[in-house]
């Protein structure tokens, strides 16, 4: 092998080797952070893990939304039509965070049966569906009027 | 009525497009001169009949005509005039209209400033953007039309969108798109150079400026949407690793990639096939970005609720630019210019490094933005990846880039030695390791990572400007040459933007609280005391206004009024933060949601925000490096017809 031949194929080999631990990196970062969504009727019908982070998505029920006296914590249901969750969050809910908003929330189950948020997501525009919020409620025989 | 005026010049601008694509096609195969002449004639006719088109869509928002839809949805009589121009883009029919519009201007460009490049070239250059401009003013006219009428014609319009009643969104979607639409030159001059069999590498010289044009209104149009999500959405954020800004940010990536493999290409010939794939994908991830918009299929704050015949067409037009492409690659390429050897230490080692980490970059992004799709498509539940997947990669993969960066720029082309590199560098590379550990030492809070990408800011600085005083010392005259300023100053921009996002992810206290009227909070020295609120009246908002006084010790810094609005037409809530903006901090109030009835007590949110200015101050830098070396004179000089290819050349350029 000449030298020159050699020594690209050195630099060849350092780029795969590279490449190589790059996605296995990449891959379990990726699995590590994948956060799955969830609707009510999952969470009844599957007995999610609990202590295990996921994406709760569905409508905030009527009149649910209730805040403490003191603090920023407030409880709310989320319904899919179906079922519902009970969500715990201490802070401050988004501008378009309303009772029959489609929303998400980030966060836990808690042994008690409720869910632990420490985000919550409304979109920007009143008119747009999360489209797993939309799928959630199609499964669960919810029919939105305006949709 | 005017408004069919638009239609009928965006129907004209459709016929101009297809001659542009097919006439002087045509002429450059058969040799025909009037046909290869057409190009410049459609290209301007094109840009004339789009200003046309857009301006009537603007002047219908002007004198509020609710009779057409669009402007029904995204106005209303009560909006101020210069929101109502910012307006027309406001929403998906209208922004396309601008993408296109702006592909006009970039078409008409070429054709104006180009004409020094031999005819042929030239002409398949214009005609592949000719094409280009076909499939979107197909995607306009066929599923998007912003003309469409409403029978019987609405009274009083829908309004803006309140989140885009806002400064940041008349400048930020033209100076994006000036970036995204841009890209679309680098890749009709590499597909011009495909299909001619381009055996020189001048093709990569005359792509030069246009591609750093582009890239640097990316840069800037990018910096730009992450200040207003930060001051807008009121949650001090800066980047959220949406699908949408994952979407602008791959073009870049590439984008920034191609320009360094640009200048190998152009000064050595070597990576020019790699150059050439570069500049065919930073344009499709462009539109693969406006796929990821305008389809829906993500969930992403910028989504709007669209239709999916307008994912499918795009997703069609997609496969069509990108397969079309690759093939002409895959048929091409091999016969394309090699390029000369070099040695493992050289500098084409270092952008080799740089060309790497990037694609790299944009192939993770890439990932964790379309794993969701892959997921769901299979079956296997509905996922979404969370910022520490793509903030932990960005982490590993600047480590190489940072360490290589400074280094680089002192290497010979060809052949270097590490004993002489590592001379070179040992001052500033000792330096940043003082000022990393000083920076720690006084702020043990930092910890190591945001030590380490401090002194790594540090270390991109003074490399860079170290390089340039050695330089000035040699060749002992003040003038530095245009190229290596510009170099300086965007590579300086790196360094600005690391120092600033080091400090600030872990410098940064923010609080959510319950406050009532008289209340006070302590934060990073600061007192921050809420005097109450009181209603104000804007043009078609109501708000309520809280006053805050900050002071520090006994000086009062500032006052602070936050306001939450609700919009009178569509009843929107939004939150307006006030922030104190400073070189080395930013305070930063805004209010929640009223928690009592009386309005007495208020959710609060404080942030105290060290040096977030420097990373949109590093944007700046580099936007400015970009279209300083876009400006050099070497791109204007006339090229020879036929450049002497000099793959063996012995003599080095620094």
């Amino acid at each position: 092998m000449t030298p020159t031949r050699k020594r690209r194929l050195i630099g060849v080999l350092v780029i795969i080797i590279g490449v190589g631990i790059a996605a296995v990196v990449a891959m379990s970062a990726l699995n590590e952070n994948m956060l799955f969504f969830v609707s009510p009727t999952d969470v009844e019908e599957q007995s999610l893990p609990v202590g295990k982070r996921f994406r709760l998505g569905g409508l905030v029920a009527a009149e649910s939304v209730s805040r403490a006296e003191d603090s920023l914590a407030v409880t709310f249901v989320v319904t899919d039509g179906a079922h519902s969750v009970d969500v715990r969050f201490d802070g401050i809910l988004p501008d378009l965070f309303r009772e029959g908003q489609g929303i998400i929330a980030l966060g836990e189950m808690k042994p008690d049966g409720h869910f632990e948020a420490d985000e919550v997501l409304a979109k920007h525009d009143e008119n747009y569906m999360p489209p797993e919020v939309a799928d959630a409620l199609e499964k669960a025989g919810h029919v939105e009027s305006e949709q | 009525m005017t408004v069919e005026l638009g239609q009928v010049s965006l129907l004209a601008a459709l016929l101009t497009a297809l001659t542009l694509g097919l006439i002087p096609m045509i002429g450059t195969y058969t040799g025909n001169r009037r046909f290869i002449a057409v190009s410049t004639t459609a290209a301007l006719i094109q840009c004339l009949l789009l200003i046309i088109s857009f301006g009537i869509l603007t002047s219908a928002f002007v004198v509020q005509d609710f009779s057409v839809e669009y402007v029904a949805r995204n106005s209303n009589s009560l909006l101020p005039m210069h929101y109502r121009f910012s307006a027309v883009w406001s929403a998906h029919e209208g922004s396309l209209l601008l993408w296109e519009l702006i592909l006009a201007v970039w078409i008409a460009a070429v054709a104006l400033f180009s004409k020094r490049l031999p005819e042929i070239f030239r002409a398949r250059v214009l005609a592949v953007l000719g094409w280009i401009s076909v499939g979107f003013l197909l995607f306009i006219i066929l599923t998007s039309n912003p003309f469409g009428r409403l029978i019987p014609s609405a009274v009083e319009g829908l309004d803006l969108n309140p989140l885009l009643q806002d400064f940041g969104l008349i400048i930020h979607p033209p100076l994006l798109y000036m970036g995204y639409v841009g890209f679309s030159v680098a890749f009709a001059f590499a597909v011009a150079a495909l299909l001619g069999g381009e055996v020189s590498r001048d093709w990569v010289r005359w792509s030069r400026p246009w591609t750093l044009i582009a890239w640097a209104f990316l840069t800037i149009g990018i910096a730009l949407g992450s200040w207003w999500a930060y001051y807008e959405l009121g949650w001090g954020g800066y980047w959220f690793w949406d699908p949408v800004e994952n979407a602008s940010f791959m073009p870049w990536l590439v984008g920034t990639a191609l320009i360094h493999s640009q200048a190998v290409t152009e000064k050595r010939g070597a990576f020019g096939n790699w150059t050439l794939l570069l500049a065919l994908s930073a344009f499709s991830l462009s539109l693969l970005g406006t796929f990821l918009v305008r389809s829906g299929v993500l969930t992403s704050v910028h989504a709007f609720a669209s239709d999916p015949t307008r994912g499918i067409f795009i997703l069609a037009y997609l496969a069509v630019v990108v397969g079309g492409s690759l093939t002409l690659y895959a048929a091409r390429a091999p016969k394309m210019i090699q390029g000369g050897g070099f040695a493992g230490m050289s500098r084409e080692t270092f952008l080799l490094v740089n060309n790497l980490v990037f694609t790299v970059m944009a192939a993770m992004v890439l990932t964790g933005t379309l794993y969701p799709l892959l997921i769901d498509a299979i079956g296997a539940g509905k996922i979404s990846v969370g910022p520490p997947y793509f903030g932990l990669l960005f982490t590993w993969l600047l480590v190489p880039m940072v360490l290589a960066l400074p280094i680089g720029i002192y290497s010979r082309w060809q052949e270097d030695t590490a004993s002489r590199l590592i001379g070179m560098v040992r001052w500033p590379l000792l330096a940043s390791l003082a000022i990393g550990t000083v920076v720690w030492v006084m702020q043990p809070t930092l910890g190591f990572v945001s030590a380490a990408g401090v002194t790594g800011g540090a270390w991109v600085i003074l490399g860079s400007l170290f390089y340039v005083g050695q330089f000035q010392f040699k060749k002992k005259s003040l003038k530095i040459p245009g190229s290596i300023l510009a170099m300086t100053i965007a590579h300086m921009g790196l360094g600005v933007f690391l120092v600033g996002l080091s400090l600030t992810s872990t410098l940064s206290d923010e609080k959510h609280l319950r406050m009532e009227a008289g209340d006070k909070y302590q934060m990073s020295g600061y007192t921050f005391e809420f005097l109450g609120t009181k209603i104000v009246q804007g043009p078609n908002y109501t708000a309520n206004e809280g006053e805050f006084i900050v002071s520090k010790g006994d000086e009062e810094i500032t006052r602070l009024y936050p306001q939450k609005r609700e919009y009178a037409q569509r009843g929107n809530m939004m939150t307006e933060a006030a922030i104190d903006p400073g070189f080395t901090r930013d305070l930063y109030v805004s209010l929640g949601e009223p928690l009592d009835q009386s309005g007495q007590a208020w959710a609060v949110r404080v942030y105290h925000k060290p040096f977030i200015r420097w990373i949109w101050l590093g944007a700046i830098f580099m936007m400015t490096g970009g279209l300083l070396a876009a400006a050099n004179k070497r791109y204007r000089r006339k090229m020879p017809a036929k450049a002497p290819v000099k793959t063996e050349a012995k003599e080095v350029t620094a």
